[in-house]
């Protein structure tokens, strides 16, 4: 539909005008975000893998990396996973029931939307004021872990729990991990098809068959790929553990705040490259994460 | 349904109530020990750091979505109407914080714009620039998500073409085509990003800004109720923006979907 006009001109002769009809400066739109990515988010990155490449005196190295397999700092990786995994691992089945009970477990359909709703405002419940509601409710002197002592006789301090530990951080985590699980994975619970139930029932399938053979098969990468979603974000999480221990306690993202702050140990090349073995870890998770999610797409549409 | 498998599903959903209510109920008795009754609440909303702190962050909320939505819709627009091979791309930066948690941007950024030529956290004005900025970094995957999932409800291709052939220029176009009509899904990523800045903690406290969540952190040394006042009135700001986000996906075409791949 292009009706540009030919040049009416002899061949040879330059033509007076560029022939293109109404130049289009539309693709300008994209720039802005391509600039704004680039200084905000690209090259601030950058500089912490530029970083970690380099000694103090500027030089390429890889020694930074190789300092982070010493014994100290492989504790501090070990311990996030650690952490990591766990909550991803029971957030992960814990937010699966639920899911499930209130889709197909035979609860009143308004409790479906009412879970729903609270998970979207607890997976966005993080920070300063989770860790402050928790400090309340099972700090030494919270409410809950006086209704224990008091009433059931049980002092779970004295029986060597805290909540400043890591066991006490990673009850406070699965409050916004096993609330992401509902969201992501309720759609998947959805796409369970009541036909394929029924088929395997005809044939005699026992209802651990059926899952053995039919549900959990399609359901794995959407279960897989979301745990490992929660993985990286436990992993990445900060500002929780941070006002929850004081910043006292051995994770990755407090040791890089510690960095920040310059205290002990100062080395900022050392400090980029804990970045980096950050970032190299939620790298691989999310990767994981959208290859799972495709594949979940097969089945459940 | 077996009677004993209804009983377990209701027992893993009381499960989950009581995991959910009990922290807050927690902190909400906490805050009611003050005397005289209800005394942590009127003396937070005396103190002028709440207010201003808490001001500071909203200011610092709507810039970010004013920001983002200058910047992601033009560019989820143009990428779907023209440009449809640049999307992985795009999507893939959009997607970039996930990757490249708070904690890492604010290392990076305070590296980059700390020191000449580009001293930005030298000035007041730079440092909350800086800040504004990286949150609509934070707000890309959710804002891009929530426009490009509106955009597919409509047919950018023939809006565009009519309002062209009625003359309209690009920026017209944006303004008074494509963006009434996402206005559902924009306002529904709007309102995630401000829950986010008004919570964010971590860069907000590493340039040094006066925001809510980092007041909220230290006030406790001297006033626990009114931290614990304080832990409520931000849970229920997030708890707003939530409400507000469902109600506006009710009955609409497009719903934001927050989910990656």
């Amino acid at each position: 539909m292009t009706n540009a006009a030919l040049p009416l001109s002899a061949p040879g002769t330059p033509s007076a005008r560029p022939v293109r009809r109404r130049f289009s400066w539309g693709w300008l739109g994209i720039v802005p975000f391509l600039l704004f990515a680039f200084l905000f988010l690209i090259a601030p990155t950058f500089y912490l893998v530029i970083g970690s490449l380099q000694n103090a005196k500027g030089t390429f190295t890889l020694e930074n990396f190789a300092q982070l397999f010493t014994p100290s700092i492989l504790q501090t990786y070990e311990n996030s996973i650690e952490i990591s995994l766990v909550t991803a691992l029971a957030g992960g089945l814990f937010g699966f029931l639920l899911a499930y009970a209130v889709i197909s477990g035979g609860l009143p359909g308004i409790l479906r939307s009412a879970l729903m709703t609270f998970s979207g405002v607890a997976s966005n419940f993080a920070g300063v004021p989770l860790a402050l509601a928790f400090v309340f409710t099972l700090g030494r002197v919270g409410l809950f872990t006086i209704f224990l002592r008091d009433v059931l006789n049980i002092d779970i301090y004295g029986a060597g729990f805290s909540l400043y530990s890591k066991i006490g951080l990673e009850i406070v985590y699965l409050y916004f991990q096993f609330p992401l699980m509902v969201l992501i994975i309720a759609p998947a619970i959805d796409g369970l098809k009541k036909d394929w139930r029924e088929a395997a029932e005809n044939m005699g399938a026992s209802s651990f068959q059926y899952w053995r053979r039919v549900a959990l098969p399609i359901l794995m990468p959407s279960l897989l790929g979301t745990m490992i979603l929660l993985f990286g974000n436990s992993f990445g999480a900060q500002a929780t553990a941070y006002q929850l221990t004081g910043g006292f306690i051995d994770i990755v993202t407090i040791a890089i705040s510690r960095q920040m702050r310059g205290d002990v140990l100062y080395d900022p090349n050392l400090g980029y490259a804990l970045a980096m073995g950050m970032v190299i870890i939620m790298a691989i998770s999310i990767a994981g994460y959208s290859l799972l999610q495709r594949r979940s797409e097969r089945w459940l549409k | 349904m077996r009677y004993a498998a209804r009983v377990a599903w209701w027992l893993v959903f009381i499960v989950g109530v009581l995991y959910f209510f009990i922290p807050l109920y927690g902190t909400l008795a906490f805050s009611l020990k003050s005397k005289p009754f209800l005394s942590a609440y009127t003396a937070i909303l005396n103190d002028p750091q709440f207010v201003s702190t808490l001001s500071y962050s909203f200011v610092a909320g709507i810039l970010t979505i004013i920001v983002s939505i200058l910047i992601i819709v033009p560019t989820a627009f143009w990428v779907r109407l023209k440009y449809p091979q640049l999307r992985p791309i795009i999507e893939f930066i959009t997607l970039l914080p996930f990757v490249i948690p708070p904690i890492i941007l604010v290392f990076g950024l305070i590296n980059t714009y700390s020191k000449q030529p580009l001293a930005v956290t030298n000035t007041e004005t730079g440092s909350n620039a800086l800040l504004v900025a990286a949150y609509v970094v934070l707000s890309f995957p959710y804002m891009y998500r929530a426009v490009d999932t509106g955009l597919r409800a409509i047919d950018i291709h023939s809006l565009t073409e009519a309002s062209q052939s009625l003359g309209a220029g690009w920026i017209r176009i944006l303004w008074q085509v494509i963006l009434p009509n996402v206005r559902t899904s924009l306002l529904s990523g709007a309102f995630l990003t401000l829950a986010i800045v008004v919570g964010e903690f971590t860069i907000a406290t590493f340039l040094d800004r006066p925001a809510f969540a980092p007041f909220l952190g230290l006030v406790g040394d001297s006033k626990p109720y009114e931290q614990a006042a304080l832990a409520l009135v931000s849970f229920g700001i997030t708890w707003a923006a939530m409400v507000l986000i469902a109600v506006l996906g009710r009955g609409s075409r497009s719903r934001i979907k927050v989910t990656i791949g």
